[in-house]
């Protein structure tokens, strides 16, 4: 809890500080702005926490947006029915996450590189099933869920709302969410404790895919338009915020809040670069940065704490 | 005993697949094509195996060879000698391996994600650097040199076959080469046994950096030019190589002559998949999958062996 204080003082800091370096920060439109975006990483990241919080990892969840957006677009299209292009979305997101599972669970892969194939499998799919097309334009009723507001503030941020609570309940007060931490903490005596510990995986992975397959629609609604590479540069911002949330890479430690906490954090810095009209090309240089200095604290305060033990 | 990679049995059933299926896969052309076309990968693959032996793994291959590259490029179009652009190239590879080093082994940091955090890095430098345009204009030097074929046999090839004697060598003739499995599985026994465990550890991160750094020559001669993300995602066919090679993630055990196999695997896939006019998006796909067989496979012979032990002392 002390040290989610300590990172709400620095989300704190760095808008103060834009505040004053630029005009148009501090004004609705760009809040609500940093909002809506901080939103949709917090989506793509926070199935991603509870993988991470088992001591796993799902490298694939960019290009799970991707994939699942793009083919929620092609069925948009072709049926004229929102419905079925949102189930196809979450649906097709879900089974990747299953196919995650199992190869963690069943296969026993280490979490890291079977969801690295499957990035690489999900990328070549995407390009070869768009062939370089762009689908875009689609009914104002479901872009509203990406871009609408509802008294004054932007859907997606009530979908992250929801889902933070949602999500905050079962991981801290239901008996799914403290086998979720056990697990993380020490895989072994959450097993001979009577954990189910591959069904837990199973779900953990499924959920993860379903998340990304959540914020494939709501990322499709906001952008009105979808195309190959869409989901290729969301991995490392979503790595970046669960890591600076405070969520520990050696698993057991962490949570939802800290991921909105962090998606926030990353939202506000790269918002603040496009303010100040830093090239664009800088963001990688600076997510990089961000991701090694987050897992530094996260090893720097693992050694403190053994130290101490 | 050295046993025989499984992937060389899948490199011959490609092999005899391609030929009967893809008229003009068996050609000399094409074979040297496909020679050339694995070269850049066998240079990133070599350092990927002793990463990989040691318990590591290296994302930022790809986006370091991608930086080198524009460094390379630009130092060219500056009109300085190759020599000289070819060692700012390697420089820059080479302190990206240090970095890589230094925060696995010093500091501590889970392997994926602190070279996941360079690999922005180095994307982000390479960006910046080219201003995300292709850098050319690097004169005629290297462009000649790429294209010189001694004994009929392409500059590529050459390069990549020297690399794997040097490696074969100094794995089996220095202490790097006789450290780097123990780093990963027995450290303690090194540590025990008065090695520097930690200088040997950055410095198989550091020959990856700068493997990176040299492969520019060959990825930049072939294109003469400097491409900002040209090797993105290059590293997975490194790691996908060392792992269809053979070379295990845990129990530090593997070889080069794997990865050898590993590296012309894919080389052959691609180019036969090209030759039956298979898409290149579904190219990268297929090597998803066969990185995923490949690990399937050998969880198998494991868990199988394993078996076979435990009913031997039983």
């Amino acid at each position: 809890m002390k040290t989610l204080a300590y990172r709400l003082v620095a989300v704190a800091a760095i808008g103060i500080a834009l505040t004053f370096a630029t005009d148009v920060f501090l004004t609705s439109a760009n809040l609500l702005n940093v909002l809506r975006q901080a939103s949709l990483t917090f989506l793509i990241a926070s199935g991603l926490t509870l993988t991470i919080l088992t001591a796993g990892l799902d490298l694939s969840v960019g290009a799970n947006v991707g994939l699942s957006a793009c083919l929620a677009a092609t069925v948009m299209k072709s049926t004229d029915s929102i419905a079925l292009g949102v189930v196809t979305g979450l649906g097709f997101g879900a089974l990747v996450g299953v196919l995650n599972g199992l190869m963690v669970t069943l296969l026993r892969l280490p979490p890291f590189i079977a969801t690295y194939g499957m990035l690489w499998t999900l990328n070549g799919v995407t390009y070869w099933f768009m062939g370089g097309e762009t689908i875009h334009g689609f009914a104002p009723g479901f872009r509203s869920l990406g871009t609408g507001y509802w008294h004054g503030v932007p859907i997606p941020v009530y979908v992250m709302a929801a889902f933070l609570a949602v999500g905050g309940v079962f991981t801290r007060y239901t008996t799914f969410g403290q086998e979720v931490y056990a697990i993380g903490a020490n895989r072994e005596a959450a097993r001979l404790s009577g954990v189910p510990v591959r069904a837990r995986l199973n779900l953990v992975y499924l959920l993860s895919g379903a998340m990304a397959g959540l914020a494939a629609i709501v990322y499709l609604a906001r952008l009105n338009s979808a195309e190959a590479d869409i989901g290729e540069p969301l991995t490392l911002p979503a790595i970046a915020a669960v890591l600076i949330g405070g969520t520990s890479l050696f698993g057991g430690v962490g949570s939802l809040t800290g991921t909105l906490v962090g998606a926030l954090t990353l939202t506000l810095v790269v918002n603040g670069m496009n303010l100040l009209a830093v090239d664009a090309n800088w963001q990688p240089l600076v997510t990089g940065v961000i991701v090694i200095l987050a897992v530094l604290i996260d090893v720097m305060t693992r050694q403190r704490a053994e130290a101490r033990a | 005993m050295s046993r025989v990679p499984g992937a060389a049995y899948l490199l011959a059933m490609l092999v005899v697949a391609f030929s009967i299926f893809g008229s003009g896969f068996a050609t000399v052309p094409n074979i040297l094509n496909i020679g050339v076309q694995s070269s850049v990968l066998l240079l990133l693959a070599l350092p990927m195996t002793l990463i990989i032996m040691s318990e590591g793994l290296d994302l930022s291959m790809g986006a370091v060879l991608s930086l080198a590259g524009v460094v390379l490029a630009m130092t060219l179009t500056k009109e300085y000698r190759l020599v000289t652009a070819l060692l700012a190239a390697v420089g820059v590879g080479l302190a990206f391996g240090v970095a890589n080093g230094l925060l696995v082994v010093t500091l501590g940091l889970p392997p994926f994600v602190a070279t996941l955090g360079t690999l922005g890095i180095a994307q982000g430098l390479a960006l910046v650097l080219s201003g995300g345009q292709s850098v050319v204009g690097i004169g005629d030097a290297l462009p000649a040199l790429y294209a010189r074929q001694p004994l009929g046999v392409p500059f590529a090839i050459w390069i990549a076959a020297i690399a794997f004697i040097v490696f074969g060598l100094a794995y089996r003739y220095t202490r790097l080469g006789s450290y780097v499995s123990a780093l990963g599985g027995n450290r303690e026994a090194l540590a025990l046994a008065g090695v520097r465990a930690n200088l040997y550890h950055v410095a198989v991160y550091a020959l990856g950096g700068a493997m990176a750094g040299f492969a520019a020559l060959l990825l930049t001669g072939r294109m003469s030019a400097g491409h900002p993300t040209a090797a993105i995602g290059l590293e997975f066919d490194a790691i996908a190589a060392v792992i269809v090679g053979g070379t295990s993630f845990e129990r530090g055990k593997g070889s080069l002559g794997g990865t050898l196999v590993g590296v012309l695997t894919i080389g052959v896939l691609k180019n036969g998949l090209n030759v039956l006019e298979v898409s290149s998006s579904l190219q990268v796909a297929s090597i998803g999958v066969l990185v995923i067989v490949a690990l399937v496979l050998d969880s198998i012979v494991q868990s199988l062996a394993h078996r076979r032990r435990s009913v031997r002392t039983a």
